[in-house]
């Protein structure tokens, strides 16, 4: 535990001679001030919020740093000392790992693996590139003889400039997040911001020990490149080893699902302490393990812990990172400063100047290789939002004492990121704003979208094959191909390969069916009409964004699945020689829980297939084939959703699959909309609101459509109340169909609402 | 156009290159290759295509290779498939999945967009009459997923369904209980994959060098 000093203000009453009231504050004291200080850091960023207005414009470390020089001010006034909590350990060791962490679990994989050579380049030529000419160009400065700085060797000009190279990317993102920035420069930006860190941290190692040798021969500087690769090689796979073992341990825990997000998180920190034993890069080390578990976790481990994992780590994370600007703002004004207007202007000038031309020149190199090119306003997005933030504050705050200048260095790190955050980040998203950089596409992805996407992958890696010509589809392919038949099978639980058209498919209809549940939730008994149903879902249909690939396929697989079962139902009702199912009914009640809980947990960022769902069926009993006694309806409405295509197309019988559907509409589904209302208090996310959200949208309306469409068109019964009797009543005769929904206390957080 | 050995139908090349627009050295290869795959022979038949290794584990192998002998997709208004091909219908073909040139007008761009989607269309329109009906579309997708194993021929169907009814919805709008969705055609193909980006997505990098030896 880093060694605090006595803040308290409160004064110590003293030993009472009372044994009835006792004061005994040093007991509590170094856990009630962290707990303070947390609190306090997490009281600035609900009081953000609060005023949405301000986290519009104002990135929010900007608000974090002004908060924390508010506080240190008052600090200082007090002549009180900030807890040192910035020391070497503390960072490395406790702050750093779930910032790190929290960035690589919830990278994008599909756009980083694609992206990855841009990515890389970026990364490591470019810090290179930034820390050797801020250096240089430093040195040089240094050599004049007005600035009378001329004691800072080169070395230590150098591990300065590698200090304020390192990019910070969550200002960044969120910006670009929020203007919809085109997908290829949100992803370069972050996988560079990732792994800039671990280079800079390498660099900072690699300098520092250089700064400390009174001499540099060069060999020790070949050695220093050669362990560079080390140590960069080294964590990658390091990261990886730790992942599949993670992914291979979360095979066997379907007995113990609560210590699941345990494991994920202690095999992470493992992975990142590990790697600092052997000095290999540990945030390398635990990117890539969180980066390759993922995948394969997500698979294995239950709803529940997922949501938990994914919460716990953005959680920590963002505690983390605010902590850190916090004490940026406050350590700024408590601690003693060494200014010097030359050297300190210079270095912040040299740090914008030497991003741009390094943008500049390094997308020149790589966009031949790409095959999207970046454009001038993409390179000057990626160039502007070259942020600097917690990671160069605390290497700065950690630097050595035996560095001769150290006050001035901190002083010009903490200029440089005070100057980054607050003009760079106000201004950013005007300018890009301004310039109209290029917006993503992510208009809503439809199932032909994901289709056709697919279909142009293959062909093109068709015809690659065809005339010999290669290019990453071809590793893609393969490496999907290892995936599917080793990897899975080794790692994954239940082995069910999925293609991520059936992904999106299954997921939108997912959706369709939690609108229909919303729409349909509050006014069970009138009959909707056709019209104000379509209605109802186009709007419904525009406030959707974008979602997982995953979970489009599972909605959509239900619906198919609904779809069968919705005919099967009606032609039951119209057949009078059968009685209604209730075990499929029940069996419907329980899969429509399975996909609901499913899409719940969507939310990831940019709607990639990062997270696969768990494929975990019931089983469905695959009956008879349907009897063309209801007569085939040639029926299309639009939007709506697969039953009419079914009637349409299909004279051919259909096996006959269980359906939620029909259950859906049903009871008042209260319950459902209680259990969606309750996740969205529950979380406080941004994207899993999104996600629940998205999943509420509409597709109701569309199964209401369906419901109403479907009824025979022979009888006139549209929406009559005869067949909504009909179809109500049916769980009121079952109780049993009841009792699900009841006998899932884990799934509804509130009591289950009584019918 | 540099120095390179001068092989008889240099001047055939030269045509070539005008006509599809790759440079001469890339029709070379790819003529290197159209023999290596033809064995030596004049022209190209399905079977040849079809002993191509690699392409074996392709879930739309059988649509790629038909798409080369497809007579639309190398003459203007060519009905029907052929049974061999040549060298230049061959570079016709694969004309379409070059990548646009930086410094190309917006009209052009369209053009090559629209020539890729339709080569594109070609593929699912089996039957050549201009739609592609729910069962070619079923058909692809169920080609597309035959590789994830675990799915059923309803599933595809079911997607394939709502691939088509959104396609209805999109291109056609609402539609009154009545109607009834032929088919999609070429310009309501072209509105559903307005959003993708057809001309990033749909193109090879055709390289310099002769990689024909490592090909399976």
């Amino acid at each position: 535990m880093p060694q605090v000093e006595d803040t308290d203000p409160d004064p110590d009453p003293g030993e009472t001679t009372q044994a009835v009231f006792t004061l005994n504050y040093p007991r509590i004291q170094i856990p009630f001030e962290i707990t303070l200080w947390v609190l306090l850091a997490s009281f600035a960023k609900i009081g953000f919020h609060v005023y949405h207005k301000i986290t519009v414009w104002v990135p929010e470390s900007c608000l974090l740093i002004s908060i924390g020089l508010i506080v240190g001010g008052i600090m200082h006034s007090l002549h009180e000392k900030p807890p040192a909590v910035l020391t070497s350990n503390a960072f490395f060791l406790y702050m750093l790992p779930p910032i790190v962490l929290d960035s690589g679990y919830f990278m994008p994989t599909r756009p980083f693996f694609e992206n990855f050579g841009t990515v890389l380049w970026f990364a490591v030529v470019g810090t290179l590139w930034n820390s050797i000419g801020i250096g240089i160009s430093l040195f040089a400065i240094c050599q004049i003889e007005v600035f009378g700085v001329q004691d800072i060797t080169l070395q230590e000009n150098f591990l300065f400039a590698s200090i304020i190279s390192a990019v910070e990317p969550v200002a960044v993102l969120t910006v670009f997040e929020d203007i919809s920035v085109h997908e290829q420069l949100y992803i370069v930006v972050f996988g560079e911001c990732l792994f800039n860190d671990a280079v800079t941290v390498v660099l900072y190692n690699l300098f520092n020990h250089v700064a400390a040798l009174e001499v540099v021969e060069a060999g020790d500087v070949f050695l220093d490149i050669g362990r560079f690769f080390v140590v960069g090689l080294g964590g990658t796979i390091f990261g990886a080893l730790f992942g599949f073992v993670t992914a291979f341990t979360t095979r066997f825990t379907g007995k113990v699902r609560e210590i699941e997000p345990l494991i994920i998180f202690l095999y992470s920190y493992l992975a990142y302490l590990i790697a600092e034993l052997f000095a290999i890069s540990s945030i390398m080390a635990i990117v890539i393990c969180a980066l390759t578990m993922k995948y394969y976790v997500e698979e294995n481990v239950s709803q529940r812990s997922c949501t938990t994992i994914r919460h716990v780590i953005k959680m920590v994370g963002s505690v983390s990172e605010t902590l850190i600007f916090f004490f940026l703002g406050v350590v700024t004004i408590t601690t003693e400063h060494e200014w010097n207007w030359g050297y300190i202007l210079f270095a912040l000038l040299f740090a914008l100047l030497w991003r741009g031309l390094g943008i500049l020149v390094l997308t020149q190199i790589i966009n031949p290789f790409r095959t999207i090119p970046f454009n001038f306003k993409d390179q000057f997005g990626l160039a502007y939002g070259g942020l600097r933030g917690a990671v160069s504050f605390a290497l700065a705050f950690t630097l050595p004492d035996n560095i001769g200048r150290k006050d001035l260095f901190i002083t010009g790190t903490i200029v440089v990121i005070i100057f980054t955050v607050f003009i760079q980040g106000i201004t950013i998203r005007p300018l890009l704003k301004l310039m109209n950089v290029r917006k993503t596409n992510r208009n809503q992805e439809t199932i032909n979208d994901e289709i056709h996407k697919r279909l142009m992958e293959h062909t093109v890696a068709g015809i690659e094959d065809l005339c010999g010509q290669w290019s990453h589809y071809y590793w893609k392919d393969k490496f999907m191909k290892f995936n599917n038949r080793i990897l899975r099978k080794i790692l994954i639980r239940d082995n069910h390969p999925e293609s991520s058209i059936v992904a999106l498919y299954k997921k939108l209809e997912l959706q369709n069916a939690m609108e229909v549940l919303d729409q349909m939730s509050g006014d069970i008994s009138a009959a909707p009409s056709l019209i104000s149903l379509h209605e109802e879902r186009k709007n419904a249909s525009k406030s959707r964004k974008k979602f997982l690939s995953s979970d489009v396929t599972n909605m959509h697989e239900l619906l198919s699945k609904n779809m069968y079962k919705i005919r099967h139902r009606t032609v039951s009702y119209t057949n009078k020689h059968t009685l209604p199912d209730d075990i499929t009914a029940r069996e419907i009640l329980m899969r429509r829980h399975t996909s609901l809980r499913r899409s719940l947990r969507a939310g990831s960022f940019h709607g990639t297939n990062a997270a696969k769902m768990s494929q975990k069926y019931f089983s469905l009993p695959m009956g008879r084939s349907l009897n063309s006694r209801f007569p085939p309806r040639r029926l299309v409405h639009a939007g709506d959703g697969d039953i009419e295509s079914e009637i349409n197309y299909s004279s051919i019988r259909h096996p006959q699959r269980v359906s939620s559907k029909a259950v859906m509409p049903l009871r008042p589904l209260n319950t459902l909309k209680e259990v969606a209302s309750s996740v969205n208090t529950v979380d406080g996310q941004n994207e899993e609101q999104r996600g629940c959200r998205r999943s509420h949208l509409g597709s109701n309306v569309s199964r209401s459509g369906h419901l109403t469409s479907h009824l025979p068109h022979g009888s006139s019964r549209n929406c009559s109340d005869g067949d909504h009797d009909a179809w109500v009543e049916e769980p009121q005769n079952n109780s049993d169909v009841q009792h699900p929904l009841m006998r899932r206390p884990h799934w509804l957080p509130q009591k289950p609402h009584d019918k | 156009m540099g120095s390179f050995q001068s092989l008889p139908d240099d001047h055939q090349y030269r045509t070539l290159s005008q006509k599809t627009g790759f440079s001469l050295e890339q029709i070379a290869i790819l003529h290197n290759r159209f023999k290596q795959l033809s064995q030596n022979e004049e022209t190209l038949w399905r079977d040849d295509l079809k002993t191509i290794q690699d392409l074996e584990s392709n879930p739309i192998r059988s649509q790629i290779i038909e798409a080369f002998f497809d007579s639309r997709n190398f003459q203007k208004d060519g009905v029907g498939s052929v049974e061999e091909i040549g060298f230049e219908e061959f570079l016709t073909v694969m004309s379409y999945f070059r990548a646009p040139p930086q410094n190309i007008t917006v009209e052009q761009r369209e053009e090559m967009r629209r020539a890729k989607l339709r080569f594109l269309f070609n593929m699912h329109d089996t039957d050549n009459d201009g739609t592609i009906t729910l069962e070619e579309y079923r058909h692809v997708v169920e080609e597309l997923l035959s590789r994830s194993g675990a799915l059923g021929r309803e599933t595809a169907k079911g997607i394939a369904d709502a691939a088509m009814l959104e396609v209805a919805s999109i291109s056609v709008g609402p539609m009154a209980p009545d109607e009834f969705y032929e088919g999609i055609t070429f310009e309501h193909f072209l509105k559903i994959l307005n959003g993708v980006e057809i001309e990033m997505r749909m193109h090879i990098h055709f390289l310099n060098m002769d990689a024909t030896v490592l090909c399976k």
